[in-house]
């Protein structure tokens, strides 16, 4: 029987990115928070400081940061017609663990999402005709529009201190910019990061095509910065370390370096680590969560925590699970396309390549991940998509540096992977490539979707997420074109060799692509289509709002975390000005 | 097979069979050599100081056959030559038993409830096999299967065979039984990559040769303040671990 505590105003279930955002809004109107996070603790001045956190071995090939798969992971399969089998270790993509989330071993790139990509449906009919778009591609229409999002987007630009150059300020197109972004209110908070020498060869040859590149918006603070939290960020350092690990000058922003020292001093938050929440408790009738249960894994007891609003901010896979372990909302069915819980699963859709410049000194140990330059010219409906058989779009991004030797090391195809001659290879080419990438979109597909598995369970008995995915033939068509399009760059920057990396045809959950999941608890404007409405509110449950990229309706060609943030901001903001007064459905269906 | 019976461990040090370990081709990766220094040593800028003849490190997770196999293994995929010493006189043998033998080894933060089904390569290993045990299996299978073809365990082959025996299991052409050739070589060869490449502290990478050989500083504090100077031109700076800041 589970001990229960005394009520508090409102609980978070995960304390990463979305879990701190939303505990600093509420305590700041006032209210009583808990924040509730299964793994440890994570306190840079403690947990990321040098010289150990400039260990590859540790972090990048041992996962340190990243969720514990013994007592928590999914099953996956491509096809509904196929059995899922447990992801036994992660691979493809890496959710990260502890507070701070996988905002600690993000590679920081802050992207926002296009205003026609809010609307993408909805363009795409106007643009082609609603015939256009196959009966099996789901997209729908945010339920938000850019414009409405953009005060939000700013304010998550100004905690995170990002790094950029605006290529649209006010509706002025501003040249070294994104000239294809939606109007800004503001410039970035930081200048761009130091280009690599990578960079600034891809950046030439775009040019030359006509193309517009730009420096890569990214959450690393190219100079110290305080935020308007009062929190200082450090500048980066160019180390070369800081994918999967965090960042000791503390200038890759995460919710442990830019919100926790604000919420730690704060009377109204208390936070509650290796607290394990197993499920929501729903009361049906009266349309509310009434509050948490969780296990607390220092000593195996068991604790409901009653709030008057509980917010879900735990990852994509974590969201999902407890609205279908609660029974909230209709679970997905594929075979007759009713239902929302679990619909809309999306993913990235990236594929890359690789050009060695022998004459060319690149340095691929010094600098930060995040110093690419990139266009926008083949993302979303920056370009016609007449005649070309697909839907969608991606950035293209270049660059080298921030490739330490276990993961960074390339070498011309073709090369033996082992013995003299790869050693040769090995030393020829380590400081002379240049690598790239485009960030496509998944459209999502009626066969992509997340539900309960009738097999495996986790640590606490209950059924694991089941993950039915495949990269369809639309999102296929996409990245081939935009490889097309990116070796086109390629060719012009004249490198010694090249090779192009198209993604197999089957989505495989090994070797690493990327951590942007999306959907499973959509959001949209009535309940027949989505799990939340324009708040991030369920439709069944008003005391109960979902945080993340769950809520995505499908994942556009940027990383997702800039309007996860956004979206965030946003979803407090209507709490706070509307909920608190009168609790109940923002939204009427 | 008489020679199954010597004590692997000082034949591989040579003690008294320098002549047969130079026909098995292991001479040039004994862990003797002058370069290397004493398992003791903490920073591998005093490598040169090392004395020339000590103890083999002490093994945590690996037998004394299982240890000759990975040592065998690990100097064919690295060997001697002008760029860096030996995977084993990097201590990549070292490294792999003491990763064996550490939480990751034993399978920490790894799914491990049934039911095992084969799967698709699309879901990713699916065995109940820790690391540590998958390895074992794999050097187990790689022997019966290396004796049923050259009539010796891998360790005890020649440089040339040793190469075959790898690159029939990396081309999945050697039929290891029960354990998939393709999958216990590419377990092997990341394993060995690790060990060469990571930072020094866990017994790989000794002398910090992968790094010198790559011209890779290591650790540094920042780049900051030389990282336009150096834009598309040579930086040099003599590799630091961690065990140098600690």
């Amino acid at each position: 029987m589970a001990t229960r505590l005394k009520e508090v105003d409102a609980v978070m279930v995960g304390m990463g990115w979305t879990g701190a955002i939303m505990a600093r809004e509420l305590t700041k109107a006032g209210l009583n928070v808990v924040g509730l996070e299964r793994g440890q603790d994570r306190i840079p001045g403690n947990d990321f400081m040098l010289p150990n956190l400039r260990d590859e071995l540790r972090y990048a090939a041992r996962l340190e940061l990243m969720q514990d798969n013994s007592i928590d992971t999914l099953t996956f399969r491509n096809a509904p017609d196929e059995f899922a089998l447990p992801i036994r270790r992660f691979g493809a993509f890496l959710p990260g663990e502890g507070v701070g989330g996988s905002g600690n071993h993000w590679g920081g790139l802050h992207w926002r999402f296009l205003p026609t990509d809010f609307r993408i449906r909805s363009v795409l009919a106007e643009r082609y005709g609603a015939s256009a778009i196959p009966d099996d591609m789901t997209i729908t229409d945010w339920p938000v529009t850019y414009d409405e999002l953009e005060p939000y987007y700013d304010r998550f630009d100004k905690l995170c201190g990002v790094s950029g150059k605006a290529g649209n300020l006010r509706g002025q197109i501003m040249d070294g910019g994104n000239v294809f972004e939606g109007p800004r209110s503001d410039e970035y908070p930081n200048k761009p990061l130091k280009s690599s020498a990578g960079a600034l060869l891809m950046a030439e040859a775009a040019k030359s095509l006509g193309y517009h590149p730009f420096p890569i918006p990214v959450s690393n603070s190219s100079a110290p910065y305080t935020n308007p939290e009062g929190v200082t960020l450090g500048g980066c350092q160019y180390c070369g370390f800081c994918n999967r690990t965090a960042c000791e000058a503390n200038a890759k922003a995460s919710s442990v370096v830019t919100l926790m020292p604000v919420l730690r001093a704060d009377p109204k938050f208390e936070l509650r680590t290796r607290a394990f929440v197993s499920r929501l408790v729903y009361d049906k009738a009266a349309r509310r969560v009434t509050g948490v249960v969780y296990t607390d894994l220092r000593n195996g007891e068991e604790y409901e925590q009653p709030a008057g609003i509980v917010v879900l901010s735990a990852y994509v896979f974590g969201n999902t699970q407890f609205m279908l372990l609660a029974g909230i909302g209709e679970p997905y069915d594929r075979a007759t396309g009713k239902g929302v819980v679990g619909k809309n699963y999306a993913y990235q859709f990236e594929a890359g390549a690789a050009a060695f410049f022998e004459d060319r000194q690149l340095n691929s140990y010094m600098g930060a991940p995040g110093q690419l330059v990139c266009i926008d010219d083949f993302n979303g409906e920056n370009f016609d998509h007449g005649g070309l058989g697909f839907f969608g779009g991606g950035y293209f991004a270049g660059g080298s540096g921030g490739s330490p030797p276990i993961y960074g090391r390339a070498t011309p195809h073709g090369t033996p992977r082992w013995g003299s001659e790869w050693k040769q290879a090995t030393v020829k080419w380590y400081n002379h490539f240049v690598r790239f990438n485009t960030q496509g979109s998944v459209y999502a597909n009626r066969d992509n979707y997340l539900d309960l598995d009738p097999t495996y369970r986790d640590a606490l008995g209950r059924p694991l997420i089941r993950l039915t995915y495949n990269a369809t033939d639309n999102d296929h068509k996409m990245s081939r074109y935009l490889l097309e399009k990116l070796e086109g760059i390629i060719r012009a920057m004249n490198p010694t060799s090249y090779e192009m990396h198209p993604r197999p045809k089957n989505f495989t959950i090994v070797p690493y692509q990327s951590t942007h999941n999306t959907g499973g608890t959509m959001m949209g404007s009535d309940p027949k289509s989505s799990v939340v409405n324009r708040y991030l509110q369920a439709w069944d449950a008003h005391n109960l709002f979902i945080q993340g990229a769950s809520v995505f309706p499908q994942q556009h060609g940027y990383n997702p975390t800039g309007t996860v943030g956004a979206l965030s901001y946003w979803s407090a903001q209507a709490i706070i000005n509307q909920y608190v007064k009168n609790p109940g459905p923002l939204v009427h269906a | 097979m008489a020679g199954d019976t010597i004590p692997r461990r000082g034949f591989l040090v040579g003690v008294g069979l320098a002549g047969t370990a130079a026909a098995a081709g292991v001479a040039a990766s004994s862990p003797a050599s002058a370069e290397v220094p004493a398992p003791n040593q903490s920073s591998a800028t005093e490598g040169a100081a090392a004395p020339g003849n000590r103890e083999p490190e002490p093994l945590l997770a690996l037998n004394e056959a299982e240890h000759a196999f990975i040592v065998a293994a690990v100097d064919t995929i690295i060997p001697a030559d002008d760029l860096s010493p030996s995977g084993s006189e990097c201590g990549v043998a070292t490294f792999i038993d003491r990763q064996l033998a550490s939480a990751w080894g034993g399978g920490a933060k790894m799914y491990r409830s049934g039911p095992f089904l084969r799967g698709k390569p699309e879901q990713g290993y699916q065995l109940a096999l820790t690391p540590r045990e998958f390895f074992l299996a794999g050097i187990a299978a790689t022997n019966d299967w290396t004796r049923k073809t050259y009539g010796k365990d891998f360790d005890r082959l020649p440089a040339s065979e040793r190469i075959a025996a790898l690159t029939a299991l990396e081309e999945g052409k050697a039929d290891l039984g029960h354990v998939s050739a393709r999958q216990f070589f590419n377990a092997l060869l990341t394993i060995t990559m690790e060990g060469f490449f990571a930072d020094p502290i866990y017994g790989g990478n000794r002398n910090m040769a992968s790094w010198k050989m790559l011209g890779f500083p290591g650790l540094p504090a920042t780049y900051a303040n030389v990282i336009d100077q150096y834009r598309d031109k040579p930086y040099t700076a003599a590799p630091q671990s961690i065990a140098d800041f600690s």
